[in-house]
């Protein structure tokens, strides 16, 4: 669309600033990506996010939205002539803000109890808590492709950006996912295999290189 | 399109803040339905069918759909009862209202139940984050009626519910934060939501409030104190 502006305020390893970064190639669109030194934030991000001041922000034509999964439904209305990123009946819509909530209530604080620990106690139960969480999403999912079904939406994008992580999580507490849950590494790999993601997601391997340099910085064990 | 009666039922427990939402989004859309009183402590099947993840209420029943969380269910019923809008219609200031309903529930009130529920410094911790979440939610309301501006709409359903609920979680747990010379445009607001039709017509009864409330505390505390901390 001619005279629109995108700029995608992000930190590269963020599983929320993946989420924006998929709807965005979804739906085809162009945008400039400014990247966060989260030690230095630069005068946009605390301008255009002053509440929290924290990344992801898509910055549209100068008007800031913050929030990954606010940002996801932002584009989805805007940019509704193209492919949905969410269904269309309301029930359907509720079950996938749902889920989508669970994922941001229950995956990121399990996965940092396991990051993060003091102890090793914490490691092993931020390893059982995110393995739970993890098995019911299986459930949800199903034999489904896709959390919403045959079509790739809203959960998977909510979802997808934690895959970057998985392989800290596993070395963090010695375990493995695809292990514990066979049918959503099918289902990552599914999604991975759309260029909308595989190009939105960073390398795991460089995520857990930053992650470890961060932890002997501030400290923990 | 409205439904009778029998197609709409609201689970809650009558004092919760996030089922009185509920029950004022189908006011102001005119909807009918059926409530169903829950004993929280002794959570019925159907609930525990309707929510098995959560098991909380307040859950929306409409036929064979069940949908919870509050603020999910208040956009279910924008989109499913288009008549008077409670969202707003431009993508932008959507994403606005959700981002200030977020904002609400994570920095007033977690807050308030963290106050709520714990004691000793974990309580004045809760305590101050409130204060700091209501200076920025002061911010935003102070000289406007409502969050919207003249109209009243999605963000006063979402956050009105302090108006009359903080008084009594602050009475029941013994803080204040609630000063009217640090929050003049929230104390403004407050009196200005109550003031609204629907709102007047549907508050739980005041007695009811501050029984139920006294016996949370006491029940918080009980737990504190058989796990012998102050969180």
């Amino acid at each position: 669309m001619a005279g629109e502006e995108l700029i995608l305020l992000n930190f590269w390893p963020s599983m929320f600033g993946a989420r924006a970064r998929i709807a965005l190639a979804e739906k085809g669109l162009n945008y400039e990506e400014k990247e966060e030194d989260l030690p230095n934030k630069s005068p946009l991000l605390l301008k255009m996010n002053p509440v929290h001041k924290k990344i992801p922000v898509l910055i549209h034509n100068g008007k800031p939205v913050c929030e990954s999964l606010i940002i996801v439904e932002y584009i989805d209305e805007v940019w509704s002539d193209r492919v949905p990123l969410l269904p269309s009946h309301p029930y359907e819509r509720a079950q996938a803000r749902f889920w989508a909530d669970f994922i941001d209530k229950k995956v990121y604080a399990a996965g940092n109890k396991i990051i993060w620990h003091k102890r090793k106690d914490e490691a092993e139960e931020g390893k059982k808590e995110l393995i739970e969480i993890l098995k019911v999403l299986e459930g949800v999912l199903e034999d489904k492709a896709y959390f919403g079904g045959e079509v790739f939406g809203f959960v998977d994008i909510a979802l997808i950006g934690f895959y970057m992580w998985f392989h800290t999580y596993e070395t963090c507490a010695d375990f493995s996912i695809e292990a514990e849950c066979p049918k959503l590494m099918e289902w990552a790999k599914r999604c991975l295999k759309r260029e909308t993601v595989s190009k939105s997601l960073a390398d795991p391997n460089k995520v857990y290189d930053l992650m470890m340099s961060f932890r002997n910085k501030f400290g923990s064990d | 399109m409205s439904s009778s009666s029998t197609e709409v039922q609201l689970l809650g427990s009558g004092v919760s803040p996030f089922e009185w939402r509920i029950i004022w989004a189908l006011k102001w859309k005119g909807v009918d339905f059926e409530f169903i009183q829950e004993d929280v402590s002794n959570k019925s099947s159907l609930l525990l069918e309707k929510n098995p993840v959560y098991k909380m209420i307040p859950v929306l029943i409409h036929g064979r759909n069940s949908v919870s969380e509050s603020l999910i269910i208040l956009e279910y019923i924008d989109e499913t009862w288009k008549e008077n809008p409670i969202l707003p219609a431009d993508p932008t200031e959507r994403a606005h209202a959700r981002f200030w309903a977020k904002f609400s529930e994570d920095k007033i009130t977690e807050p308030i139940k963290q106050a709520f529920h714990c004691a000793g410094e974990k309580q004045a911790e809760g305590v101050k984050a409130l204060g700091e979440g209501l200076d920025i939610l002061e911010g935003k309301i102070r000289g406007k009626k409502f969050f919207g501006g003249d109209s009243f709409g999605y963000l006063d359903i979402v956050v009105g519910w302090i108006s009359y609920w903080l008084h009594f979680n602050q009475e029941a747990a013994g803080y204040n934060v609630m000063d009217q010379e640090r929050y003049p445009g929230i104390d403004q607001w407050m009196k200005n939501f109550l003031e609204v039709e629907i709102i007047k017509e549907n508050l739980p009864p005041s007695d009811e409030m501050m029984s139920s409330y006294i016996m949370y505390r006491e029940m918080s505390l009980a737990f504190l104190n058989s796990n012998n901390k102050s969180d």
